[in-house]
């Protein structure tokens, strides 16, 4: 049984590595056909939805659409790594010597569970609700019970949004639950009789309630005409007027076929 | 052949030094990504400071330490017991054909993903808390509870092996004195077996406080110090894995940072458990 040699196998173990790296090195040189998108959590799903479409469409073409957060987008394309960047946030500063078009539009809800007996909320009420303030259902008229609030993580843009929106330079309270997906917030409020939380509209469904905010319901045409006030917009950033590849990109995105694909994923096209 | 026969050996010592060398590789990176941020906001703002919102610039991680720490023990708590005595009946009590059915059945547990651990816990335990202890459900007991029955494997594997080692000479001597079994157990074989046991604990309190998914899906993963076991809190581990996704700049050093505090802790519970294991 000693007489075995293991250097054959060794040899052959070292020639299996060797063909991985040079199979993961052979990629990257179709850059002349290449868009990166780089930005938004948030945008990022539908980014993607678009990107399989448009790619279906033009062969060839390679879109590559990466998160990261707004900010890191927007700061992609100012250094030029990437040539669209994605933001669910306003351009602040420098930020707006940038070219902006608008793909759509969303609201963030604010949900409870179904047999909650509240309606409508004011946006104080909500600040002082997520700051920490109001700590009892009972404060709102309803039966005393502890309320439990739920927030998403640290840098996640529908938080960034939320803050922007709602909060008015103060902090969320540390004591609120923290989730780390609009699926899993849903969830939690799907189940819990006392529990209130935010995600996208697009994301809300018949186990859990939004709330109107201010007496204005989180509709489609609400959001449209910007009365409800928990609006944020969508943004592709360029660094100048869109040219080449990424102005074929978002003539797609706001065509006709682009809106009604992004309806279809829950949001509000800018038509 | 001496030729041939070095070269093998050469060839092994190499990739056996680069399974050392990605240990040490992954050591550096942390160290050189965490260690500015921890320098720039003070050791002791740092790991004392309450306070952690770090897009604002706050980078304060005494909740999570706390929190890991109280998970931890909350799990030692659950599961120490059931862990020993299940060892005790698998090594002393329990017939030769029980034990060869129920110790692969019992490391069987070790296999099971902690995703689904962690969606147990949602589906049946946190809901059973919410509606007959009240708060969130989602809490450091319910994360106790399910750390609890995840370290069992480990803390009964290693008890009984310990158990084994001990001489069956000395529980012949025991009995033969007229003690009882369960005596036997008790006042010598525990005893003798202390070390391998207290290693058990001790490996399973490392596997319990490095635990990350279950616990992200039960704890809640609230930001504050926990008053009470209905609280909700976020350990060490869950502040890497929720906002690494969207960390940049100081807020991913940070994570990194909170990394080094996690390594260093895990570092010196293993450092404990080789060192009792040795001593003997």
């Amino acid at each position: 049984m000693q007489n075995k040699n293991p250097l054959p196998f060794l040899v052959w173990m070292l020639c299996g590595c060797l063909v991985l790296v040079s199979l993961a090195c052979g990629r990257g040189d179709r850059q002349s056909q290449t868009l990166t998108i780089a930005g938004s959590t948030s945008v990022q799903p539908f980014a993607e939805k678009l990107a399989e479409v448009y790619m279906k469409q033009c062969p060839g073409l390679l879109i590559n659409v990466q998160g990261g957060g707004s900010s890191a987008g927007i700061m992609a394309v100012q250094q030029g790594a990437a040539q669209i960047g994605a933001s669910s946030r306003e351009l602040h500063g420098e930020e707006k010597k940038l070219h902006e078009a608008v793909i759509a539009w969303d609201g963030i809800a604010v949900i409870v569970h179904p047999s909650c007996p509240l309606d409508n909320i004011s946006l104080t009420t909500l600040r002082q609700i997520f700051a920490g303030e109001i700590k009892d259902w009972a404060a709102l008229g309803l039966k005393p019970h502890g309320m439990h609030v739920i927030t998403r993580e640290e840098g996640s843009g529908t938080r960034t949004a939320f803050e922007e929106l709602v909060m008015d330079r103060r902090e969320i309270s540390p004591t609120a639950l923290v989730q780390d997906s609009n699926g899993a917030v849903r969830e939690i409020v799907a189940h819990d009789p006392h529990a209130i939380g935010y995600i996208s509209c697009g994301l809300v469904d018949q186990q859990v309630k939004a709330l109107a905010i201010d007496g204005v319901l989180p509709t489609g045409a609400n959001i449209k005409k910007n009365l409800y006030k928990l609006t944020r917009r969508f943004l592709f950033v360029t660094a100048q007027q869109p040219a080449g590849l990424a102005q074929e990109f978002c003539a797609f995105v706001l065509s006709p076929q682009g809106q009604i694909l992004l309806e279809k994923e829950g949001l509000i096209g800018v038509h | 052949m001496l030729t041939r026969e070095k070269l093998i050996e050469k060839a092994l010592l190499l990739l056996a030094l680069s399974a050392i060398g990605s240990l040490a590789l992954i050591t550096i990176f942390i160290f050189l990504e965490g260690l500015p941020i921890i320098l720039k906001t003070g050791v002791s703002h740092f790991i004392f400071g309450a306070h952690w919102a770090p897009t604002k610039g706050h980078f304060g991680i005494l909740a999570m330490i706390l929190s890991s720490i109280y998970v931890t023990l909350g799990a030692l708590i659950f599961g120490v017991p059931l862990a020993l005595a299940c060892a005790i009946i698998l090594a002393e009590f329990a017939p030769a054909s029980l034990t060869k059915i129920l110790k692969p059945t019992i490391e069987l547990l070790a296999g099971i993903p902690s995703v689904v651990y962690g969606f147990l816990g949602v589906v049946l335990l946190v809901p059973l808390i919410r509606s007959y202890l009240g708060g969130p459900g989602l809490s450091l007991l319910a994360a106790a509870m399910i750390l609890g029955i995840m370290i069992l494997p480990t803390v009964i594997s290693i008890s009984i092996d310990a158990m084994n080692a001990v001489p069956a000479l000395y529980r012949e001597g025991s009995i033969a004195l007229g003690a009882t079994q369960w005596q036997t157990v008790r006042k010598l074989v525990l005893p003798a077996a202390r070390s391998g046991i207290i290693t058990a604990i001790i490996l399973g309190m490392g596997r319990a406080i490095g635990e990350t998914m279950a616990v992200i899906m039960v704890a809640g993963n609230a930001l504050s110090i926990p008053t009470s076991i209905l609280d909700s809190v976020r350990t060490l581990t869950a502040n890497i894995a929720l906002e690494l996704g969207y960390a940049s700049g100081a807020h991913r050093e940070a994570l990194f940072a909170t990394g080094i505090v996690l390594f260093i802790i895990i570092m010196i519970l293993n450092s404990a458990a080789t060192l009792i294991a040795g001593r003997k």
